[in-house]
């Protein structure tokens, strides 16, 4: 269960006007501003559930991410998960729990791919067989087969998204954070990573968090959808309920309803987190 | 123990991908070697023979330099690391159920190991095929080859656990070249690699010698070459011990500060 309490995290940020008078000016006196990347936030997650975690750029997805993964410290605020606290004990904590930055890569970039999950399988102290059998249930299921033994660096984008899935959850995590993990997916690669993700959820009962931009990743995973903007959390529950919440000021009609992209931008616009 | 062992294994994986770049390597090496070996050659012709270190022992002490460049020198420290420090990559680091600082430590030591086992056998192999001066001699005696390979392998601790320290500092300041450029300036001529440490002027040489460079590369390359031998060398096996220690601890404790200050920019 992860349970989060008024985090608060804030970042500063240097900023000056353009011009190289300013960057002169700049160089002796800065001037800072605070952005509040989270503000109070709480939330409780209940083991097995799939959450969506959605919000527009710079709402502070990736930064909750990174405080449930033990990365980031937060200023204030409690956090707990299955009784730990992810950046006090985040070596004890980050052995259960698997993590997905779309816009990184976890594997080594020199050498084959499959070089990479032995290093993993040492890292986590992951038995052979209960590897082994790891291994095979993951190459079928995201089809990786043929690309195991290629270099990272020769891979297509969604062919290494596919790996860096199965990379995390090679040592079984009771938790998997997926950070956009359907960032620049073709159709097919998307399709295979969403069943993929319903497919271990169902399994092995493991919890889910999901941030994107894709609503359809959102339509078809997220059972729960929690709607983060400025910090905050601003509207916590279904899909249905998220479609109600933009229905209820918007006179559009039911057709441009079915367009999930069209009632997240819209219920962004009226709770004027943009 | 297995996983550190596995990091240095696979970094060696890595580092033997690169074929080519050994190759040029070996012709800088080579030449930059002979090129020493010939200076050396005409200050001792002109001061009379009267070098603290004599000739041979220089010679040697060039090869040595040169063939285990890889492993000895402060300048080229793991850019991978670098990287993931600045664009964020150490997100996943830090999701590892392991301490990053040997987890780093041990990818250093591989990547170094790797680099200077493809490079050192051919450079030596040529070195061995010169002509007489300028040809690097023998271990002067077998304690004394014992020595050296014991006592290099403190100096790669020392070594790297300062590089650590290289690391760690990019935590703290933006972009990390400009630390980079005066340290492994001042810290390449302290430690020897560009002139012996015999050849300060003793002030100087007392300085450098309370100085933690002075037990890298220096100690294994001199006690090769036989010009620190017999009592002088315990004191040098506990100082590079000592600086080990210190610079280690040092590396946790301001990764321990560095962990707070971690932010990962966009994504």
């Amino acid at each position: 269960m992860i349970t989060m309490e008024n985090v608060c995290k804030s970042y500063k940020v240097a900023k000056r006007n353009a011009g190289f008078g300013e960057a002169c000016k700049a160089l002796f006196r800065r001037e800072y501003e605070v952005i509040h990347a989270l503000n109070k936030l709480s939330f409780t997650i209940q083991d097995g559930e799939m959450v969506g975690y959605i919000g527009p750029n710079g709402a502070g997805k990736s930064s909750t991410i990174k405080i449930l993964s033990g990365i980031l410290t937060p200023d204030s605020g409690t956090c707990v998960i299955d009784g730990r606290i992810p950046w006090k004990n985040r070596t004890e904590h980050v052995r259960h729990i698997g993590v997905v930055f779309g816009q990184r890569s976890q594997l080594w970039w020199d050498i084959p791919v499959i070089d990479s999950f032995e290093l993993l399988k040492e890292i986590y102290s992951i038995s052979t067989p209960q590897y082994n059998n790891k291994l095979e249930e993951l190459t079928q299921l995201l089809q990786l087969q043929e690309i195991l033994k290629t270099p990272t660096r020769q891979l297509s984008l969604g062919q290494r998204m596919r790996c860096e899935v199965a990379a995390s959850l090679l040592h079984e995590p009771k938790l998997l954070f997926l950070d956009e993990p359907t960032i620049g997916l073709d159709a097919v690669s998307k399709l295979a990573v969403r069943d993929f993700i319903r497919k271990i959820n169902r399994e092995h009962k493991t919890t889910v968090i999901l941030t994107t931009h894709d609503m359809q990743d959102i339509e078809v995973i997220a059972e729960r959808v929690i709607l983060i903007g400025r910090g905050q959390i601003l509207l916590d529950g279904t899909l249905d309920a998220l479609r109600h919440a933009a229905l209820n000021t918007e006179d559009g009609t039911a057709e441009e309803q079915i367009n999930l992209d069209r009632v997240v931008a819209d219920l962004y616009r009226k709770l004027n987190i943009l | 123990m297995r996983k550190y062992y596995l990091f240095f294994r696979l970094r060696f994986a890595a580092g033997v991908q690169y074929r080519m770049a050994a190759i040029t390597a070996l012709t800088t090496q080579l030449v930059w070697g002979l090129m020493e070996c010939l200076a050396y050659k005409a200050i001792a012709e002109a001061s009379g023979n009267s070098l603290p270190m004599n000739y041979s022992a220089i010679v040697s002490y060039i090869w040595l330099k040169e063939a285990l460049l890889a492993l000895f020198n402060t300048w080229a420290a793991d850019n991978d690391i670098f990287g993931m420090i600045l664009n964020g990559d150490i997100s996943y680091e830090m999701c590892r159920p392991l301490s990053v600082y040997s987890m780093w430590f041990s990818r250093t030591v591989g990547g170094r190991v790797s680099e200077a086992l493809l490079r050192c056998i051919p450079v030596l192999l040529c070195a061995f095929l010169m002509p007489y001066p300028y040809k690097p001699g023998l271990p002067v005696s077998m304690e004394a080859f014992a020595l050296f390979l014991l006592t290099a392998v403190f100096a790669l601790g020392v070594t790297v656990a300062f590089c650590m320290l290289v690391y760690i500092l990019c935590f703290f300041t933006l972009s990390p070249q400009g630390w980079r450029m005066v340290l492994t300036g001042a810290i390449d001529f302290l430690s020897g690699n560009i002139i012996p440490l015999p050849f300060f002027p003793q002030g100087y040489r007392k300085i450098a010698e309370l100085l933690p460079f002075a037990y890298m590369q220096n100690v294994p390359f001199r006690i090769y070459c036989g010009d620190l031998a017999g009592a002088d060398i315990p004191p040098a096996i506990l100082k590079q011990i000592f600086w080990f220690l210190v610079l280690t601890l040092a590396g946790m404790l301001a990764w321990k500060q560095a962990e707070k200050r971690i932010i990962v920019q966009g994504g």
